[in-house]
């Protein structure tokens, strides 16, 4: 998959809830739990499904994180795959339509 | 130590309620023998009420929501609150007895990612349960509710009250857990009733049963470890609270009341009158609760089993003071280990006086009256 082509979405299995600064997130599918810090909480928030992951590094990591752009990508590309095998984040080459619980 | 246990440690320290129980009516279809409720609605908070109260609690940091009652799907807009409450994207679980649930509800129940599902089940003879429900066929209802939530792949959970009538069923309880594919939690906790009513307590098992209880490995795990004798308090151990209630953790009544734990009636505000947040930070008798450590309390922190007691300061408040000791965790502490507690030694006991009997006098504890 091209990297420019990736879209996140959270599911919609999810809890999450922002604790000093960290987001707790939880799938209720597995109770896997997580806690992330302020760069992937930024990265979480952005998972709107329409925003390519590239557009977020740029503009809600690079630019509030002040970090090397080829890092900060392969450095969310590995968050993102983590957080997808988990099913806490849905990837997709196409834009998705953000999930909220049915 | 755990994520999980660091997290809670952290919302502790910081003041945040992680989690809270919230029961979303006092009404039920069964008249439980043991149950500490009346059922009557004194007016419940409406849809838009609640609603209101979630989006206050997202705002105040709750992450962990348990929905209870009474009996939750009575409230015909039930599902309706669980569906806002997810969108907030709270860990949602549910409490209930499930003989309203089938095959249409444990769908919808998946659907909208709730955590786990504990459903009360008394014993595996269905006579034995719906004699504990007085509701015929509870039990035939609440198992196959446990089968359509398994088939759906919703965690759920047995709770198993053990009682006097019940005492002997646990392992059957247990055994039909496991062949549902599902947990099982075991609690001996009997409350009085909320109108200050101690007739229930003559449910609680005897001490003695108690014995036998914790010495099963298939209940507690580790015997030698849950059993061991209490290691001397460190200074550290005296610097320590109760557990979370008022902390980390607080109850909401149908009726908008707030209350540090289910099991601790201590009014402390009402979110019909107040923000959530004004009452959490600014209660009076919230802060009381959470300036109490081990080291204040009035009996116990000259108990040997100070630091492994399972002491409830609700229940310690309900005969008579939050600082003072719990007398039915004193008589777990007890059958637990074989020594005795510093409030049994106080009274010249060498073992615990049977509960029904306990001359403690329990306040009165109603509901707190609401403005029309």
């Amino acid at each position: 998959m091209p990297e420019d082509c990736i879209y996140i979405a959270r599911s919609s299995a999810i809890a999450a809830r922002a604790l000093a600064g960290e987001m707790m997130v939880m799938n209720s599918a597995d109770s896997t739990f997580f806690t992330l810090n302020e760069v992937a909480t930024a990265i979480f928030q952005a998972a709107d499904g329409h925003t390519p992951l590239r557009e977020i590094v740029r503009d809600r990591i690079c630019e509030q994180f002040d970090v090397d752009s080829e890092q900060a990508q392969a450095d969310a590309e590995q968050f993102v795959a983590e957080l997808s095998s988990h099913g806490i984040l849905l990837v997709s080459n196409q834009p998705l339509a953000p999930e909220a619980p049915r | 130590m755990s994520l999980m246990s660091e997290v809670g440690q952290k919302a502790f320290n910081l003041g945040v309620p992680l989690a809270v129980h919230m029961d979303v009516t006092y009404r039920c279809n069964e008249r439980c023998v043991h149950c500490y409720l009346d059922h009557d609605d004194h007016g419940e908070m409406t849809t838009a009420e609640i609603k209101d109260a979630l989006d206050q609690l997202a705002e105040a940091g709750v992450f962990f929501l348990s929905f209870s009652g009474g009996e939750v799907f009575l409230r015909r807009d039930f599902f309706e609150i669980v569906e806002y409450a997810r969108r907030l994207l709270f860990n949602v679980k549910i409490k209930t007895n499930a003989v309203m649930i089938h095959e249409k509800e444990a769908r919808r129940i998946r659907e909208l990612a709730v955590d786990t599902i504990q459903i009360s089940v008394y014993s595996h003879r269905p006579e034995v349960h719906d004699a504990i429900t007085k509701l015929p066929h509870s039990f035939e209802r609440t198992i196959k509710a446990i089968r359509f939530l398994h088939e759906q792949g919703v965690r759920v959970t047995i709770a198993n009250v053990l009682m006097t009538v019940n005492s002997s069923d646990h392992s059957g309880v247990q055994e039909l857990a496991a062949e549902l594919g599902v947990q099982y939690t075991l609690d001996p906790t009997i409350t009085p009733m909320m109108d200050g009513d101690t007739s229930v307590l003559s449910l609680r098992i005897p001490g003695e049963e108690l014995t036998e209880v914790f010495h099963n490995p298939a209940l507690v795990g580790s015997q030698e470890e849950f059993c061991a004798p209490p290691k001397p308090p460190s200074e550290e151990d005296l610097e320590g609270y109760s557990c979370s209630a008022g902390h980390s953790f607080c109850y909401i009544s149908p009726y908008g009341d707030v209350f540090p734990c289910v099991q601790f009636p201590l009014p402390t505000g009402n979110i019909r009158q107040q923000k959530f947040l004004d009452i959490w930070n600014l209660s009076p008798e919230l802060k009381k609760v959470r300036s109490i450590q081990a080291k204040d309390l009035t009996v116990c922190s000259s108990c040997s089993h100070v630091s492994s007691c399972t002491r409830c300061p609700g229940l310690a408040y309900m005969e008579g003071s939050m600082r003072g000791p719990s007398t039915a965790d004193c008589e777990k502490s007890f059958y637990r280990t074989g020594v005795p507690t510093a409030n049994m030694l106080q009274q010249g006991l060498s073992k615990p006086r049977t509960l029904s009997g306990n001359p403690a006098p329990l306040i009165q504890i109603r509901p707190i009256a609401v403005p029309a």
